[in-house]
């Protein structure tokens, strides 16, 4: 089956190269590694997920990609270019929507595209990516009158509105009820396919990275090492009944110790 | 059924109800407003009365005013379903109006008609409305010069001690310098340095207006400090990967987000610097509504001393009122503020 291999569409997204890197914390004076050695090269437009068990690094590795820290040893590069501050063309969403609670929605959204000193000669992109997420007619809420799966919504076309040539997402769907997640995942296949960005997505839910990503890479503990890189050959949309999904999700649970609860 | 047996109840029930207790609905409705206006009746009843035990040219037009006063609430509470805001308004108040009505009755009888309160100390109100006809000009040159000289004193401390706070929140070297220096001095009361500042300053004027500047920024860095020191790092993180430059993340994210601790200190601002004013102007401006208090003081004037204060709560309180009406402009974002 080899016609299904499930690129998206139109590929505007970057190649991430993650060469050797690791990081460590420093915790009164004593050095807690967190990464060791891992080494991850993206392709332009994949989705792949990272997934391991809580508190191994993952969210570690995300920060460095989005460049908001610096790794301790090796490189990460954006389409050959390195890593050594946030930028734009990388944007993160995160599990909390942080959403900036005095600005209404549209003026979170407009956030990114003000700080770039663009806005006003683009104020249609701000319209665009609301429009997108399908929340137009909240422009003028506040953050505290959203439900937790609009708040994400907003946090989602904040960081669409930038054209980001690689999305970010740290465990966004982590804290929404099961059907309002269910719901964002399938948004978030199709908002990928129409964009072709390149996504990383961090999740401890083998069962969305199963239904989501292309590649699913398996985290050890911490410090966190590459156990494995699985390619997901299914075409979208997925089905969580789909039998290679169970078996891969079967392989996945036990690669992370948890085969005896399957 | 079971279902139908309520509404047939309140059916059966309201023709019953409609016609005796016409006159207690009424009464329940209107019965405070009747009542405020007896006492405003009552009030002027005891202005007129009885004749005054001491000499006070305006306990005729008192009586006067409180009978107007009296049948406006009458009026107005029977014609309240004509007056749209303005009745509704006046049922609220109307409790107030009763109380108001019965204390000002009292006073007047325990102070003008029997003396039961000794004279001068507490001068009935006919000798208050007496200040505020006959010695208006200079209450008003007083309220001028102390709106002045705290209008002044109090935006140059806001404005100082909000820039510090925000310096001192942000960089790390700035707090090195000035945090041991703002603990060292800031809980120093501001009147503590009065004496002096009024000989290190060229004019009382300025002394006071540092002092009042002093008594405002305090509070208002320490808070305005806390609360950029309190912002979550990931709303600076969410700016950053957004690109967002160091300036931005001061304008746009640490200072919004700090802005409601940065009321409560200018709330707190604003109450000692009122101290400071009142203490400097008794003790060193020579105008001012603390100046006119040691004034009437000096002379006996207690109406005078009465009818000052009275102005000074209305001015205090309506400057707060003001601040929280900025406040809630600025913070309409914010659910569940505090009331004022």
């Amino acid at each position: 089956m080899v016609a299904t291999v499930a690129l998206a569409e139109v590929a505007t997204g970057a190649a991430l190269d993650i060469e050797q890197v690791s990081h460590a914390f420093d915790i009164d004076g004593a050095e807690l590694p967190v990464l060791s050695d891992v080494s991850i090269a993206v392709e332009p437009g994949e989705f792949v997920a990272l997934l391991g068990p809580s508190g191994c690094g993952k969210s570690t590795l995300l920060r460095l990609v989005a460049g908001l820290d610096k790794p301790k040893a090796g490189t990460l590069r954006e389409d050959e270019a390195r890593i050594t501050r946030p930028h734009p063309s990388r944007v993160v969403v995160f599990q909390d929507p942080t959403l900036f609670p005095w600005r209404s929605v549209w003026d979170n959204v407009a956030l990114g595209l003000e700080a770039q000193g663009i806005l006003k000669s683009q104020r249609q992109r701000v319209d665009d990516a609301l429009d997108l997420v399908g929340l137009s007619s909240f422009r003028n809420a506040y953050p505290h009158q959203l439900s937790g799966g609009m708040a994400q919504r907003v946090a989602l076309a904040r960081a669409l509105v930038n054209d980001p040539k690689i999305l970010i997402l740290d465990e966004p769907l982590g804290k929404l009820d099961s059907l309002t997640r269910i719901t964002m995942q399938a948004e978030l296949v199709s908002l990928w396919q129409r964009k072709g960005f390149t996504t990383l997505l961090v999740t401890h839910d083998a069962e969305e990275a199963l239904v989501l990503a292309n590649r699913v890479i398996v985290f050890s503990d911490r410090p966190a090492r590459v156990k494995a890189d699985i390619r997901v050959d299914r075409r979208y949309p997925r089905h969580r009944g789909d039998p290679y999904l169970a078996d891969l999700r079967r392989q996945i649970l036990g690669l992370l110790g948890l085969d005896a609860t399957w | 059924m079971s279902t139908y047996s309520l509404s047939d109840g309140l059916a059966s029930g309201a023709p019953r109800l409609s016609r005796a207790p016409l006159l207690a609905t009424w009464l329940r409705e209107s019965g405070v407003g009747v009542l405020a206006s007896v006492a405003w009746i009552a009030f002027g009843l005891s202005c007129l009365w009885w004749d005054d035990v001491g000499d006070w040219s305006r306990t005729h037009s008192l009586g006067i005013a409180a009978f107007v006063i009296a049948a406006v609430a009458l009026f107005g509470t029977v014609g309240a379903d004509y007056l749209g805001s303005a009745g509704k308004a006046l049922h609220q108040r109307a409790p107030w109006l009763v109380a108001l009505g019965a204390f000002l009755t009292l006073w007047e009888v325990a102070t003008a008609k029997f003396a039961w309160l000794p004279l001068p100390f507490f001068p009935p109100p006919q000798s208050i409305i007496e200040v505020y006809t006959d010695d208006l000009p200079k209450l008003l040159d007083s309220v001028f010069a102390s709106v002045k000289l705290q209008l002044g004193g109090y935006l140059i401390g806001a404005t100082v001690g909000f820039l510090t706070g925000v310096s001192i929140g942000w960089s790390r070297a700035v707090g090195y310098w000035v945090h041991p220096v703002l603990r060292f001095i800031g809980p120093l009361p501001a009147t503590a340095w009065l004496p002096i500042a009024f000989f290190t300053f060229p004019s009382s004027w300025s002394a006071s207006t540092f002092l009042i500047a002093l008594a405002t920024g305090f509070p208002v860095t320490v808070l305005t400090w806390s609360g950029v020191a309190s912002v979550s790092n990931a709303y600076y993180d969410v700016a950053r990967t957004l690109g967002a430059k160091p300036s931005f993340l001061v304008l746009k994210v640490a200072i919004p987000a700090a802005l409601p601790h940065v009321f409560v200190g200018l709330f707190m601002g604003l109450g000692s610097s009122f101290a400071v004013l009142v203490v400097a102007e008794m003790i060193g401006v020579k105008a001012g509504l603390g100046w006119y208090l040691q004034w009437a003081q000096g002379w006996a004037a207690y109406a005078n001393m009465y009818a000052a204060l009275i102005v000074m709560s209305l001015l205090c309180s309506g400057a707060i009122t003001l601040l929280f009406a900025i406040r809630d402009r600025l913070l309409v974002w914010q659910k569940g503020t505090v009331k004022w």
